[in-house]
């Protein structure tokens, strides 16, 4: 159904968008999406370009608000005449592959801003909130000039941490009543967070749960001062910031976009690359190793041999770690 | 690699406020195997246009009751040509009386579903019509 892509389609895809085509811009995120060989070709060429931006990742529980906080902060970053893009991930059904991308909806004033550029992602199956290709598709936008990237997640529950590993600035959207403390004190996706925000503050009970969420995420902390030795042995968890904030009415976002700003500039003056970022360059590669793996594997020249391994396994003649082992001896 | 599903753009242009059949459709297209991107109700010809460019859709879908198509959609296609996507299938549905359909036929409008039309009848025209793009 798909052409083969012709050799130096990518490229060119690669230097239009680089040159401000947004058609360019806009179809290399198609490509890249379904991983074909132009995207590949494309983010060969345009990886060095890409660095500069700050990624910021939004995740929060579904309805928290999140869409329209960040067309909050992107209303507040064109006011300061900042060039921003928008990876909006919603779920694709695990029963049909079909999918409901509804995060627009909230961010639609900016029609004909050419320094807005909003994208939308089904997520294909992949878990953690994210889509496969988001890490590559916020390192296009970056490299085409996008300076402030948010990549919103989908709705999480408590564990989808993924967007962690690849934004910059990893923000958690809560809103009011979503809990008492003691949801707080759990491990994940609050741990993660350079900053969370409770929104909807034009709500009652807005700023109980920020004084909650706070006084749960330092409870202890002046025992374990901030400006201990770091132990790289010992990872300790951030102790995020709490903002009020309301998408709806503004409230509260020139200040959360300045803290962002500041988490950013804070990484800026550090002498090697933030683990945030090394984390993300672990993260693409590793992808990119098991993609390579499985195309090995299952490859015509292979696919028989590693066909009757599975059968050896299935049929409990082989344990799957030695089958394991095998296949990789045999790459 | 397998074949990417179909992407599609479902939005209502103009000022009526009645978006059950856009809202149905949207899911029924999800259910269909469909990503559909949804931006539901008074959208300008520019909100439609950019979210079509953006979102690198298959198909731009316009669901319309207010009587305003003859003005609106050939606006749309208009724009979509200007961005250079004329690749792209743009169909309609609502309430549009058929001696309008020529018009809007001739200003790019690929295919025009009126009330009845089922959704399975609108997801085989559109796997049947857009165009493969790698």
């Amino acid at each position: 159904m798909t052409a083969p892509a012709r050799s130096g389609t990518g490229a060119r895809l690669a230097e239009e968008a680089r040159a401000g085509s947004r058609r360019a811009l806009s179809r290399l995120l198609t490509a890249i999406e379904s991983r074909t060989p132009a995207a590949e070709e494309a983010l060969r060429a345009l990886y060095p370009a890409a660095g500069g931006a700050h990624v910021v990742g939004v995740t929060g529980p579904p309805g928290g608000g999140k869409s329209t906080l960040v067309a909050a902060l992107v209303a507040e970053a064109r006011a300061a005449a900042r060039p921003v893009a928008v990876l909006a991930i919603d779920p694709s059904s695990p029963v049909t592959g079909g999918a409901i991308l509804g995060d627009r909806i909230r961010m639609q004033q900016y029609a004909s801003d050419r320094d807005v550029f909003i994208r939308s992602m089904a997520s294909r199956g992949h878990l953690g909130g994210l889509a496969g290709t988001t890490a590559e598709s916020a390192a296009v936008l970056d490299a085409c000039g996008f300076g402030l990237v948010f990549i919103e997640t989908v709705g999480t529950g408590q564990s989808e941490v993924e967007v962690a590993s690849i934004a910059d600035t990893t923000m958690v959207v809560q809103a009011p009543e979503m809990g008492d403390e003691i949801q707080a004190m759990k491990a994940g996706l609050l741990e993660v967070a350079d900053l969370v925000v409770v929104n909807k503050a034009d709500r009652p009970g807005a700023d109980r749960a920020a004084m909650q969420l706070r006084s749960m995420l330092t409870l202890g902390v002046e025992a374990d001062p901030a400006d201990r030795a770091p132990d790289p042995d010992r990872p300790r968890p951030k102790r995020p910031a709490v903002l009020l904030a309301s998408g709806l009415d503004g409230k509260g976002v020139p200040e959360l976009l300045a803290a962002l700003d500041e988490h950013q500039a804070g990484r800026a003056h550090a002498q090697r690359p933030h683990a945030a970022r090394i984390a993300r360059a672990r993260a693409q590669v590793e992808g990119i190793l098991a993609d390579r793996t499985r195309e090995a594997l299952w490859s015509s020249k292979r696919r028989a041999a590693t066909d009757a391994l599975m059968e050896r396994v299935a049929t409990h003649e082989l344990d799957p770690y030695a089958a394991a082992d095998d296949l990789l001896k045999s790459l | 690699m397998t074949a990417r599903p179909l992407k599609v753009l479902i939005a209502k242009p103009g000022l009526d406020g009645h978006d059950r059949g856009a809202k149905v459709l949207a899911r029924g297209l999800r259910d269909e195997g469909f990503e559909v991107v949804y931006t539901g109700l008074r959208q300008t010809p520019e909100m439609v246009a950019t979210a079509a460019l953006q979102e690198d859709v298959d198909v731009v879908g316009l669901s319309i009751l207010s009587g305003a198509h003859l003005t609106l959609l050939p606006r749309i296609c208009e724009l979509l040509r200007a961005e250079g996507m004329d690749d792209v299938l743009v169909t309609a549905g609502g309430i549009i009386p058929a001696e309008d359909i020529p018009a809007l036929k001739e200003a790019g409008v690929a295919e025009i579903f009126g009330p009845g039309t089922s959704i399975g009848e609108i997801a085989t025209f559109m796997r049947e019509n857009a165009q493969s793009r790698a």
